[in-house]
């Protein structure tokens, strides 16, 4: 045997060849996939030919003719399945937005008395997580909205609250707040106290890196965000008024309705995903080592100074990933407002605009558009401060 | 021994020379009352700094707002009897009337059957029965012949249940069709369903993502992402009314089974996730060797890889059928006749008709929701222990 014969390849037949094999598994996949999605053009097609449907997005234009109870945008039955579907998104967005901020407030409230030394605390906050993250999120919302919130007094025997409002089962109702002339000041004033707060944020932090002097960051940007518009708003003699509900015999008028399904809604999704928060927020403080506050305290630093300075920051890096799956979930599960009929996206357009137009495809394909542009829009920003905050090593 | 009696004398007269002097040991004092027992363990949890006792007495606030009321609602103001409405309603001699039992025992076979026929359903409880088997024997990992488990519950299950639910007239068992199922049959139906085809759906899909070939993978990672991306809500509208435009009019499938295919490749993304999370954890080694020994890449799979990654994973494949099983509720939206579905159908029942029906119904539905979710995630957590504590051997 020569050696150049046992260094050369064995003859296979190309039926046994790896890379022959794996193009043609692949060509017959995607024979089958382009096979598949040809089948169900053509009978859609043909089905849609049937019960006379033209598709296309002509009907965007067309005029909607029906109302919605919540808007936040101008709108009304002679405004277009167009402005229907921007007001279904920002009512989506809306409670969404709501929602996350509540849910993260709550959320880390929880956590954190999950791990509380105080035995009552902490079997609350794991008697709260172990109950609600069990039970199913439509069950809750119509819970709320069927079992409290519809159980609330009629309009007739509105509760009367402090400072004007009313509550009764057709929502809650409470005064409006209007800026007279001289009120823009304020925002003006807002406004700068935040660039302000900013500038000397970063000033500060220079200053710190250079001399290792320590600036009262917190104590000035609270001065400059709240204190500053309040001085401006004190000193224009308190240019805001309140619009306030009155009751007439058969509904209120003036002042801010907010709807009981947006109220359903909002609680539901805070106290569901909350208790999923609760859970992330526990498990990234507990990945933390114990070392790490050790030495902390063996430096000097006080408890208060060691969880803001060292356990945190290092949780965040494990607490914010799955934080943000959870804030699209929520995002997504806003779209369970379709049971309990508060008109958001999917109530709006996959409900009465799917069912006026018959236009199943686009509007379907036009919503799960909508969610996904969210879902992926989150998850660049997410890998964008994922590579801000990972650990770099040496 | 005269010796050590000797000593013995010694000491004694010593002791009774210097009345000071101790002859025996001094018994350790018993630990201050205030830091062993009941009370310690009182002060260290409970009230050892005045931020702690503050949050005690919050916490036993909130406790004895939220729980006695519950209770006195669901227990000792319930009615646990009755016929119709008239048994729940608030009369002169009785002001409070708390859950009202009645309504739920009088509808229990609604919740549990929907609309099935009274005289088959019979067939209903076999389901059951033979599901309780199937799934004690998947979970029991000390059952015997579980490989057989696996082919009874994958398999033979699925094949059996259909005949047996659906019918089949020439076996004596007539056609019950699917509009008439509902209650928990439904709900666990569609569970079933998507418990087991979302498992080898998702393993194939995480295979995919993981595979060397750009095509399959390019299609793994479209559908995987795609559905994970959107909710289930516009999954479960897909199903119901694209679905029909898709295929032709010959085989229109019914509405149940577009709910369930919805479900089912819902459950499958997240599922492939969660398995491939469990292939990246099997280190390099286990393929190459594997492959060293000769054995091609389904053979690698199913014979190394998987039963490592699928072991490892169980915690986790668990933990997504729970959110499976809370998501079958979704199904109400499509018109689908599910357990939620006839609580809330017989919760605005006029013959039923009071205050407390509505929150009797959701508390009845919360205890079915609840004991099935708990019991997974439970076993779950068993699981994981279990597995840990095979790794710290």
């Amino acid at each position: 045997m020569s050696v150049a014969e046992t260094t050369e390849r064995p003859k296979v037949s190309p039926l046994y060849d790896p890379r022959v094999r794996s193009v043609a598994y692949q060509v017959l996949l995607c024979a089958i996939i382009l096979f598949l999605v040809y089948s169900a053009i053509d009978n859609a097609a043909e089905n849609l030919q049937k019960a006379r449907i033209a598709s296309g997005f002509d009907f965007w234009e067309n005029t909607a003719g029906f109302d919605i109870s919540q808007t936040l945008i101008d709108y009304s039955t002679a405004s277009t399945y167009g402005r229907a579907f921007w007001v279904g998104l920002l009512n989506t967005l809306l409670v969404a937005g709501l929602g996350i901020v509540l849910a993260t407030v709550l959320g880390f409230i929880i956590g954190i008395m999950r791990l509380s030394k105080n035995w009552i605390v902490s079997h609350v906050a794991a008697g709260y997580v172990e109950l609600i993250r069990n039970l199913p999120l439509l069950l809750q919302l119509l819970f709320w909205y069927n079992a409290v919130l519809k159980a609330l007094p009629e309009m007739r025997d509105s509760i009367n609250l402090p400072g004007g409002g009313f509550l009764n089962n057709r929502g809650l109702f409470i005064p409006q707040p209007v800026g007279t002339d001289g009120f823009n000041l304020v925002w003006i004033a807002l406004a700068i106290g935040v660039i302000g707060s900013v500038v000397f944020r970063s000033w500060a932090k220079r200053r710190q890196e250079r001399t290792g002097e320590q600036a009262p960051v917190f104590l000035v940007s609270l001065a400059l965000i709240v204190g500053l518009p309040a001085l401006v708003f004190f000193i224009k003699g308190m240019p805001l008024d309140f619009v306030y509900p009155e009751r007439g015999r058969f509904n209120i008028r003036g002042g801010i309705e907010v709807l009981p399904e947006f109220v359903a809604l909002l609680f539901g999704l805070t106290i569901y995903t909350a208790s999923f928060i609760a859970e992330v927020v526990r498990a990234g403080i507990l990945a933390v080592s114990h070392g790490q506050t050790e030495a902390a305290y063996s430096l000097g630093l006080r408890p208060g100074p060691t969880l803001r300075l060292i356990v945190i920051p290092q949780a965040m890096r494990v607490i914010v990933p799955p934080l943000t799956s959870q804030y699209l979930n929520l995002t997504k599960n806003s779209s369970l407002a379709v049971a309990i009929g508060y008109p958001d996206l999917v109530q709006i357009f996959t409900g009465t605009v799917l069912n006026q137009t018959g236009q199943a495809v686009e509007v379907v394909a036009i919503t799960m558009a909508v969610y996904l542009s969210i879902s992926i829009a989150t998850s660049l920003f997410m890998n964008w401060y994922n590579a801000r905050v990972a650990l770099v090593e040496r | 021994m005269t010796a050590v009696t000797g000593t013995e004398a010694d000491e004694a007269r010593a002791a009774s020379a210097i009345a000071f002097v101790r002859s025996a040991d001094q018994e350790p004092l018993p630990p201050p009352v205030s830091t062993t027992g009941a009370i310690g363990w009182l002060r260290q949890n409970l009230f050892s700094t005045p931020g702690n006792i503050a949050l005690t007495i919050l916490a036993l606030l909130f406790l004895a707002w939220f729980i006695p009321p519950m209770i006195k609602f669901l227990f000792i103001d319930a009615v646990w009897s009755g016929n119709d409405r008239d048994a729940c309603l608030v009369t002169p001699e009785r002001p409070v009337v708390g859950a009202c039992w009645g309504f739920v025992r009088e509808r229990f076979s609604f919740f549990m059957y929907g609309f099935y026929p009274i005289s088959q359903r019979w067939r209903v409880d076999v389901f059951f029965g033979l599901l309780a088997v199937g799934v004690f024997w998947m979970l029991n990992l000390r059952a015997p012949r579980r490989d057989l488990g696996a082919i009874y519950f994958f398999i033979v299950l699925p094949i059996v249940s259909f005949i047996l639910l659906r019918g089949w007239p020439l076996a004596g068992l007539p056609i019950v069709e699917t509009a008439n199922w509902g209650g928990m049959l439904v709900t666990i139906v569609v569970a079933t369903v998507g418990i087991v085809f979302s498992l080898p759906i998702g393993v194939m899909l995480a295979l995919g993502r993981r595979s060397r070939m750009p095509a399959v993978k390019l299609f793994s990672v479209i559908f995987i992402e795609f559905v994970r991306g959107v909710p289930l809500i516009t999954v479960l509208f897909m199903a119901s009314v694209m679905l029909p435009l898709f295929v032709p009019d010959a085989w229109q499938p019914d509405k149940l089974l577009r709910a369930l295919v919805g479900v089912a490749m819902f459950a499958a993304a997240y599922m492939a996730e969660v398995v491939r999370a469990g292939l990246q954890a099997i280190p390099r080694g286990q393929y190459e060797g594997a492959m060293a020994v000769g054995l091609g890449y389904w053979q690698m799979m199913g014979l190394v890889v998987l039963p490592q990654a699928l072991r490892i994973t169980i915690p986790n494949i668990v933990n997504s059928y729970i959110s499976l099983f809370k998501d079958t509720t979704l199904v109400f939206i499509v018109g689908i006749f599910d357990f939620l579905r006839t609580i809330e159908a017989a919760r605005i029942d006029p013959k039923w008709a009071t205050p407390v029906t509505s929150p009797t119904g959701y508390a009845f539905a919360a205890l079915f929701y609840f004991v099935c979710c708990y019991g997974m995630s439970r076993y779950a957590r068993n699981m994981e222990i279990r597995l840990a504590k095979g790794h710290r051997r």
